[in-house]
């Protein structure tokens, strides 16, 4: 038992290794952090440029395993190296990671909660009302790019703003950035200023999550409803209602796990769309940054949060599904 | 001294919504069911006796239209509230379903779902609903009831689960039991267990029981009174004697003389009964039996006949037929209405075995698999000894039968031949080429004499390839040029007995027995010398199968080929073997000619199998003394030490001295020869025959 | 219960299933309406998308650019046009590809097991660990001045690994089925196996598949072109007359809201034969929305 999981651990790792080398061979003989000196006036000295790139372990000068091989050892010792404009890494990350839970921790349990409800809600009522709102929510939701989305919603809140009168420099629902500067957060102004500029991406991210849970569950649920179980239950007297909610329901949960741990694992990831519309300066700015910024370092730095996260994701569904499904467990 | 019923069902009928239009699934069907008696209804697959039960309770899906009346002690339960049924639900009536593993909730304990059943309806505390749950477990035999009680359904064997639905449905003493198939999915054994719980689960709550069933065994076994149901309909109904032994009705008449009788031997004709059951969504006029039936008269086909009372037997003995009167005056039985190919004579011409051309030997044959745990982290256990050193031939124009429950190793054995390739340890000789070392082009030459059928005919065919180019694969694959195919198609397609026609259907668009028969021709296709039939008739109707058994029989004898049957309905073993090997637990127990095994068995498991074996003959049921084994399956992985059977060995358990079993325990019989001629090897240390039938 | 045999096949009864859903008949009409504009109407208009209107800059919508223009002067129904033209491609060449590669890698992984299944499988992993935008996204300079053909086959490589699963645990499951197994019994070999019982006996999985992955591979090209990562100038595509115009939502509408309705309406079209489709394959499965 303890060598399988130390093979699995093993296997896991190494899938990390390659996938962050790769990533970053890939960045350091693709990107041209040269080209952040080049258009300057006047153009520095090639010296200048040349030991600038080697302090950050840019220079396409030297090669590239060399550059690799000052990259990786840094990373054994817990150090991703240094961005473009010399920062470190794992400040960035560390900073950011929490700036996109922020953003996306309300938005993923409102959605994932109310979706899972509805979708259940409406397989038991199919083909009524409910079902067919939802049904049709869910299937323009998800046709619509979150791009698209987010500049719809984003529109609809200046709109807002506008028609009640919110024209000036306090805002009923901001559209930019976290909170407006200079607040202090943990007062009472503090916290509705931060709300006032959550609510926008919130209500973009929780669409998401219903028109994705809600659909999913309803198939879930209408699997389960014409399960010989949930006759059973009602053959030894449940009344219909108390046998979908506890035969019915708590089974068709099981296969929903696998998204809620991806959903919750990869909050850290953030949402590159939204919060680039909305001006978060989280994980998934970071993400489109690093390739427009030229900058190699943080790109494998990336990888290797991202490559992490999603093995954890992985080991969450897995351990959830034993918890909900006794027929998985060891 | 006609107590009240306290079932009335008057009227019933169900139609259901399907893709090709609404199924007259139940059509006007009415019986009444008294007090603590057994009612059976028997019927194949699509009769509607399941529907017509679901109705009773009301727990059809919401797109079944149900009319009539259904009267439970008086009160009218079609059309009740769900809050007002589920108050009778469970608690008055309740129901054990077929396939106790779906029929269970997959994540919540045994005991506690049972305690669920007692807390809907009675106020107490969870604690002592789950002491009385586990009482319940007790009654219905479920060792170390309070320990099992916490496992979960995927934890229990099927035999089990299915002790566990029925203490589900005795919790609240219910003055009505609806069993539904309550042992389909289960083998012969564990059925004999379970047949026996329900008869303690009556005499414990005094209830009535509608016990629905395919299997006329059963009804004979268990049941007071009887209905026959086909096409939705009651077609003849009255008290077991009545319709078992004076049946009017002619599909009756046909099932009952289908069935491969145990009792009987070799020289039983089978009268098959041709054709398939009417379609339920456009349903013709007149009797539904009209297209399959021998006596058939005009008016048959625009008068549906009522189902009206016999005059000769007794109160109670109801038939739809035009003709019963007639059938009634004539007395006429199965063989006089159908017409029955004569039995057949062993065929091999009395020569001794010993002197015919073996074309297929097994010695010591081993299999063993890898046991793994766990759905995520997957890991190695243990190993499953699956086969543990069998040995046996087969010599031409020789059918050998090969018997056992599941997981007994039957289904390992047959896939180690079919493989052609070394076992783990033993050896196998196909048409005296060793598996161990043949080239890969003799393994592939071997392949043409060497052909399977198999079980569900459903999955033996490609659903997406007509029936011309499933027989031509065979063909194809060994090179027989593209230009003979057609020819040779239409060949197969005429000697099992389809028309050529067929050959451009698709296999959804045939009837159960048909695809069986397609199955049968693609193993012909290239003309073999050996066929495995891997349970070839045990997933067809009753009424069907009758007509496969009797085309392997005409085969066998016109091509000369050697049959592998592998079975666990030993009736339709004893019908069409010449011998027979009983195994349990990756051995075999017993093996010999198939009349000495079953007339005189010598190993306590084959007396038990043979005697678990419910006969469609309710005088035999009634005074046949039952040998029914104890618990389970031991685990493959860790066989018992010695005799593999003796944890559930009725002898061991029963006749034996201390003294005597500890040669059980220590010392693995071998297979020899113990009671009789030399040809009928059993493994057990004591031996002795005796007559189960 | 047994039915009277039926003589059509399962092909045909697909099909009839299929067009008696209203929903999924609009969609597929919807797709080929727009397929039919996209290519045919630069044929009938004056404005084409690379000539510039040196008299309308900014033009709302009129008679003369019935979409307006940009600020250079560009005609905007040209450019949705031209846009949807590649949109359109992208998805379906990428759609094939991916599923065609699920479909051979699963299958084969599947079928012959052990080093073969070990060497997928590793392959699989390792791309779903990647972080796929980000890898196309740092590819993007190479597809300048390049074919995009380039562009969906890195779409397609990040797209198939899931469905590649699902046919594997199918392969593994139909390997079992006795049908194969008679197959094998008969000394057909193992890819002809795969070729005729195996992979066939998933089209409606396949199909069902191809037409999820075009409506998720054009979704991908807008997200990817938003950032400048996807289709490159001078090329359009729906993603990158989205991702140019977005700000432009609030001040001159039609450059934004046009082309987002249409990519919408092509989405959504083709999700509804995504639905149909797997209602016609599947009449006893809940309906699905995609
Ligand atoms: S009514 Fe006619 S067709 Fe029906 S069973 Fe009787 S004789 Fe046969
Ligand atoms: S050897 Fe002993 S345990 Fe085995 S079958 Fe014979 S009597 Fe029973």
């Amino acid at each position: 038992m303890i060598s399988f999981l130390l093979r699995r651990l093993a296997y896991l790792a190494l899938l990390v290794l390659v996938a962050t080398s790769a990533a970053y061979f890939l960045a350091a003989t693709q990107l041209n952090p040269r080209s952040r000196y080049e258009g300057r006036n006047p153009p520095p000295p090639a010296a200048v440029v040349d030991a600038a790139l080697d302090a950050l372990n840019l220079n396409d000068r030297t090669p590239v395993l060399e550059r690799f091989a000052r990259w990786s050892t840094g990373v054994f010792h817990g150090d991703l190296g240094r961005t473009v404009d010399n920062t470190s890494v794992n400040e960035e990350i560390d900073r950011r990671m929490w700036v996109s839970l922020r953003l996306m921790l309300l938005g993923a349990i409102l959605g994932s909660a109310l979706g899972v409800a509805g979708g259940a809600y409406a397989a038991v009522k199919q083909y009524q009302k409910f079902d067919h709102v939802l049904t049709v929510f869910s299937f323009v939701i998800l046709s619509i790019p979150t791009v698209v989305l987010a500049v719809l919603y984003k529109n609809a809140g200046i709109g807002l703003n506008n028609l009640l009168g919110f024209t000036g420099e306090t805002k009923l629902l901001y559209t930019t950035g976290e909170m407006t500067p200079g607040l202090d957060p943990w007062t009472g102004a503090g916290i509705m200023d931060r709300m006032a500029h959550l609510i926008l991406p919130t209500l973009v991210l929780a669409s998401i999550s219903i028109a994705f849970y809600g659909r999913y569950q309803r198939n879930a649920m209408l699997d389960i409803l014409g399960s010989d179980f949930l006759r059973t239950a009602q053959a030894k007297g449940l009344p219909r209602s108390r046998a979908l909610i506890r035969h019915g329901l708590r089974t068709a949960l099981i296969p929903m796990v696998t998204f809620f741990a991806y959903q919750f694992a990869l909050l850290f990831v953030g949402a590159t769309f939204t919060e680039k519309i909305f001006g978060w300066h989280g994980m998934g700015e970071y993400f489109v940054n690093s390739v427009t910024g030229q900058d190699v370092n943080s790109v494998a730095g990336v990888t290797l949060f991202v490559a992490i996260l999603v093995l954890i994701a992985g080991f969450l569904a897995d351990v959830a599904y034993a918890a909900l499904d006794p027929r998985v467990r060891v | 001294m006609e107590a009240a019923p306290i079932l009335q069902v008057r009227d019933l009928s169900v139609t259901l919504d399907s893709e090709a239009g609404p199924v007259l699934a139940v059509r006007s069907v009415s019986y009444s069911v008294r007090p603590g008696e057994v009612f059976g209804i028997v019927g194949e697959s699509g009769s509607g006796k399941s529907v017509s039960s679901l109705a009773v309770m009301s727990l059809l899906p919401s797109h079944a239209r149900i009319r009539g009346s259904v009267l439970f002690r008086g009160q009218e339960l079609l059309g009740q509230s769900d809050r007002a049924l589920s108050r009778i639900r469970g608690r008055r009536i309740a129901m054990v379903f077929q396939d106790p593993l779906s029929a269970l909730t997959p994540v919540y304990s045994v005991g506690d779902q049972i305690a669920e059943a007692i807390l809907v309806h009675e106020s107490m505390s969870r604690e002592a609903a789950t002491e009385r749950a586990v009482e319940l477990l007790a009654l219905v035999g479920i060792p170390s009831p309070r320990h099992r009680a916490t496992a979960f359904p995927h934890e229990f064997s099927g035999g089990m689960r299915q002790r566990a639905m029925i203490a589900m449905a005795i919790a609240n003493r219910p003055d009505l039991i609806i069993a539904d198939e309550p042992t389909t999915a289960l083998d012969v054994t564990i059925q004999a267990q379970i047949l026996q719980v329900l008869r303690t689960a009556q005499e414990v709550t005094g209830a009535a029981i509608i016990l629905i069933t395919h299997d006329m065994g059963i009804i004979a076994g268990m049941a007071d009174r009887v209905g026959v149901m086909y096409a939705g309909k009651l077609v003849e109904t009255g008290s077991v004697d009545d319709v078992f032994y004076r049946a009017r009705m002619p599909y009756t008449l046909g099932l009952l003389g289908s069935i491969p009788r145990l009792d009987r031997g070799t020289h039983q004709a089978l009268t098959p009964i041709e054709g398939t059951p009417p379609s339920l969504v456009d349903l013709p006029p007149g009797c539904p039996f009209e297209s399959r039936c021998p006596l058939r008269i005009p008016s048959c086909r625009e008068v549906e006949p009522p189902l009206l009372e016999m005059a000769a037997s007794g109160p109670g003995h109801l038939a739809a037929c035009h003709r019963s009167a007639e059938v009634e005056r004539r007395d006429l039985k199965s063989a006089d209405v159908f017409p029955a190919p004569p039995p057949h004579a062993s065929d091999r011409d009395g020569a001794p075995r010993a002197e015919l051309d073996q074309v297929l030997e097994v010695q010591d044959l081993v299999k063993h698999f890898p046991l793994v745990k766990g759905a995520i982290l997957r890991r190695r256990v243990g190993t499953v000894h699956a086969v543990d050193g069998i040995s046996f031939d087969i010599r031409r124009g020789e059918t050998l039968g090969l018997v056992g429950e599941s997981g007994c190793g039957k289904t390992t054995a047959i896939m180690e031949i079919l493989n052609l390739l070394a076992p783990t340890s033993g050896r196998i000789v196909v048409f005296g080429r060793d598996t161990a070392n043949i080239t890969h082009r003799e393994r592939f030459e071997t392949r043409r004499d060497l052909q399977v059928v198999f079980q569900d005919p459903m999955a033996s065919l490609d659903p997406r390839l007509p029936v011309h180019d499933i027989l031509a694969e065979p063909l194809e694959a060994h090179g027989v040029p593209a230009v003979e195919h057609s020819a040779r198609v239409r060949e197969l397609l005429r000697l099992v007995g389809l028309e050529p026609q067929h050959a451009s259907r698709y296999p959804q668009a045939l009837s159960g027995g048909q695809r069986q028969r397609v199955g049968i021709a693609r193993a012909l296709a290239l003309e073999p010398r050996l066929l495995v039939l891997d349970e070839p008739v045990s997933s067809l109707d009753v009424s069907i199968r009758a007509g496969v058994i009797n085309l392997l029989e005409q085969l066998k004898k016109e091509l000369g080929l050697s049959y592998l049957f592998v079975a666990h309905d030993l009736s339709v073993v004893r019908h069409i073997a010449d011998r027979v090997a009983v195994m349990y637990l990756g051995r075999f127990v017993e093996i010999g000619a198939v009349d000495d095994v079953f007339d005189r068995p010598a190993h306590p498991y084959t007396q038990a199998l043979l005697s678990a074996i419910p006969l469609p003959d309710p005088v035999k049921e009634r005074t046949r003394t039952r040998i029914v084994l104890e618990g389970d399956l031991p685990d493959p992985s860790d066989p018992p030490t010695g005799c593999r059977f003796r944890t559930r060995c009725q002898k061991f358990s029963g006749e034996l001295a201390d003294a005597a079993r500890r040669r059980c325990i220590e010392e693995q019989p071998a297979l020899a020869a113990r009671t009789g001629g030399p040809d009928h090897l059993d493994a057990c240390h004591y031996a002795v025959t005796a007559s189960v039938l | 219960m047994t039915a009277e045999p039926d003589v059509t096949s399962r092909g045909q009864l697909v099909l009839r299933r299929f067009l008696r859903r209203r929903l999924a008949m609009l969609g597929f009409t919807i797709v080929l309406v727009l397929f039919a504009i996209a290519y045919l109407s630069p044929l009938f208009v004056a404005w084409q998308y690379d000539e510039l209107d040196a008299s309308a800059f900014l033009s709302p919508p009129t008679g003369e650019h019935w979409f307006g223009t940009t600020q250079n002067g560009f005609d905007m129904f040209a450019l949705t046009m031209r846009g949807m033209q590649k949109s359109l491609v992208v998805g379906l060449v990428g759609a094939v590809l991916s599923t065609a590669l699920a479909a051979i890698a699963g299958a084969f992984a599947g079928y012959f097991g052990r080093i073969l299944n070990a060497a997928i499988s590793a392959v699989m992993d390792l791309l779903l660990v990647l972080p796929g935008f980000l890898i196309v996204a740092i590819l993007s300079p190479l597809f300048q001045g390049r074919t995009w053909l380039f562009f969906v086959l890195l779409l397609a490589a990040f797209q198939w690994m899931i469905t590649a699963r699902i046919v594997r645990g199918m392969t593994l499951s139909l390997k079992e089925r006795e049908f194969v197994q008679a197959a094998r019994f008969m000394g057909v070999p193992g890819w002809k196996i795969i070729f005729r019982h195996i992979l066939p006996n998933m089209a409606s999985l396949l199909i069902i598949d191809a037409t999820v992955n075009v409506s998720s591979l054009i979704l991908a090209e807008v997200g990817l072109s938003f950032f400048g990562f996807g289709i490159q100038p001078p090329d359009v595509s729906l993603g990158t007359l989205i991702g140019n115009y977005s700000n432009a939502a609030l001040t001159f509408w039609w450059q934004f809201y046009l082309p987002a309705g249409f990519l919408v309406l092509l989405v959504l079209a083709v999700n509804l034969v995504g639905d149909g489709l797997r209602d016609a394959f599947d009449p006893n499965a809940p309906s699905r929305v995609t």
